[in-house]
């Protein structure tokens, strides 16, 4: 599943349009960047209520396939000019992350 | 070879920049053929260094000396100094002002994770003065 097919099976808000090509092999929840650094992998789909540009940051460093802000949760206008400068796909939604982890894992693992 | 040198000015106040050296000593370690493993080990280390280099201490510079053995990287700043390394090596443990924790940092992670993803650490550090922190990781 690439990040195109995740926008559209879960009606993904598109805030910021990065590579949409870029293959989704995962997901990591969380808010608190130092963490989410350490522990987020290449592909993975960030699920996070930080909108700003050091989020934008952590996501081009660990190479997510993007970031969904949860909640509704906003993005700030440098963070957006930031994500538009890097390629990153910043996606929305109104559901909270439990929601949308449980989604993504169905997605990924269709078979358990 | 001889070593790559990279040198970057930190500024002390711009968050909106905080990672952008972090980012280029990344790119210029995947142009040079670099394991995704050490790039990643290389980049986070960094990352947290120049983030507590804005929080903390008002910028100051890094400069990254690669080699095909190791990538070293030495950020000096000329804040305030860490009255105790011990402490501040506690994950957990955190000096960060409220404005900075709303960013989502200031978790008390950082020089944790600096060492966690980093082969070697020095720290040296004078309250009053300032401080050096050397990175190395290993191209193994």
């Amino acid at each position: 599943m690439n990040v195109k097919e995740l926008i559209a099976k879960l009606d993904l808000k598109t805030l910021s349009e990065g590579d949409t090509d870029l293959p989704v092999t995962g997901c990591y929840c969380g808010d608190l960047l130092s963490w989410v650094m350490s522990r987020a992998q290449e592909g993975d789909a960030w699920l996070t209520v930080m909108g700003n540009i050091n989020a934008i940051g952590v996501a081009a460093l660990t190479e997510a396939a993007c970031i969904i802000l949860v909640d509704n949760a906003a993005l700030d206008d440098d963070a957006l000019k930031k994500a538009q400068e890097n390629d990153i796909t910043v996606l929305q939604s109104e559901a909270d992350a439990f929601s949308l982890a449980v989604w993504i894992n169905r997605l990924l693992n269709p078979e358990e | 070879m001889d070593p790559v040198k990279l040198h970057y000015d930190i500024s002390g106040t711009d968050f909106t920049t905080a990672g952008e050296a972090s980012g280029k000593i990344k790119k210029t370690l995947k142009s040079l053929g670099f394991s995704p493993a050490i790039i990643r080990n290389v980049t986070i280390a960094v990352y947290e260094a120049e983030i507590n280099m804005v929080v903390h201490a008002g910028g100051g510079e890094i400069d990254a000396y690669v080699s095909p053995e190791k990538i070293e990287v030495v950020l000096v700043d000329h804040g305030p100094g860490i009255p105790d390394i011990g402490l501040a090596m506690q994950e957990g443990w955190s000096t960060a002002p409220e404005n900075v924790r709303q960013l989502g940092f200031g978790a008390g992670m950082g020089l944790p994770n600096i060492k966690k993803y980093s082969d070697d650490l020095q720290i040296e550090s004078e309250v009053g003065k300032g401080t050096t922190i050397r990175i190395t990781v290993l191209n193994k």
